[in-house]
């Protein structure tokens, strides 16, 4: 039996967890795709408003997108810090990653209590259907992360993150810069071009 | 295990990401570049989206299974996206 930070090295010579995650990630990407492509042909079909461009609060939108670029900052800052086995660092980068992920889902949850208050549900139209389960999941899965992360925020508390548990820290920084990346994506093609 | 880039590296890319993130959202107030928008703005997305992958998520300097096992299913999402879309004629231009 392997101890939770002991390497798992298969006939690829690389890790099995990291090889596990990035397939995992691949999956995502057909996921989101789908979903995506589903905004993406929807788009100029509602029959009645409100439209992107009626409902769309772009400024407010760029600060959160700002935020979430920034938590994978610190994300990458935590696992450096894990890595040269700097403890402090380590438990300062775990806490503001998960605290800009929750940062980036207050703004989530107060632009989606707006665009209710102001008309826009999952029944009205087409838009709004297909927006608010495109990036309904995607706020599902910073969720998933800012949990994972508070998790290993945890840890760090503990003492039990060291630099040999460094690969644990990496693969939850591959999900986070995962949603990262699902954001700009959904930030371009759903906000920017309307 | 992989060499990661120096702590410096992160800071620049955090701050190329930022500045792209001000030129996108400042290009979408300029009017006159109405017609090249969408373009732009696809061109700048993909290369945030490149950077994050390639020195945040270590793709530039790690394993290349790691790369295929990524970049495989990309492509096929993007092409479901542009299949979708064509099946579903937005590409269709209208005529006068």
């Amino acid at each position: 039996m392997t101890t939770p930070h002991e390497a798992v090295i298969g006939s690829t010579g690389l890790d099995h967890r990291k090889m596990g995650v990035w397939a995992f990630l691949g999956s995502e990407c057909m996921f989101f795709g789908s979903l995506i492509a589903t905004y993406l042909v929807y788009k100029g079909r509602s029959l009645s408003g409100p439209t992107p461009h009626e409902i769309l609060n772009i400024p407010l939108t760029s600060i959160s997108t700002f935020v979430l670029l920034m938590s994978s900052l610190l994300m990458v800052l935590a696992l450096a810090a894990v890595q040269r086995g700097d403890a402090l660092g380590a438990r300062l980068w775990l806490f503001g990653t998960p605290f800009f992920g929750m940062i980036f889902l207050g703004f989530q949850v107060y632009e989606f209590a707006t665009f209710v208050r102001e008309g826009l549900t999952l029944q009205v139209n087409l838009f709004g259907a297909s927006f608010f389960v495109l990036t309904g999941f995607h706020g599902a899965h910073v969720s998933v992360g800012v949990v994972w992360l508070l998790t290993l925020w945890t840890l760090a508390l503990r003492n039990r993150l060291t630099r040999a548990d460094a690969l644990i820290v990496e693969i939850a920084g591959l999900y986070w810069h995962f949603v990262d990346i699902v954001w700009i994506v959904i930030f371009t093609l759903v906000y920017l071009i309307q | 295990m992989t060499q990661h880039p120096p702590v410096r590296t992160y800071l620049l890319v955090a701050a190329v990401l930022a500045v792209i993130t001000a030129v996108e959202v400042s290009l979408f107030y300029v009017t006159v570049m109405a017609r090249f928008l969408a373009p732009l703005l696809i061109v700048l997305s993909a290369a945030k989206f490149s950077l994050v992958v390639m020195f945040f998520m270590h793709l530039r300097s790690d394993h290349r299974a790691f790369t295929g096992l990524f970049v495989g299913p990309l492509a096929i999402a993007i092409a479901i996206i542009l299949a979708l879309m064509a099946l579903f004629g937005a590409f269709v231009v209208a005529r006068p």
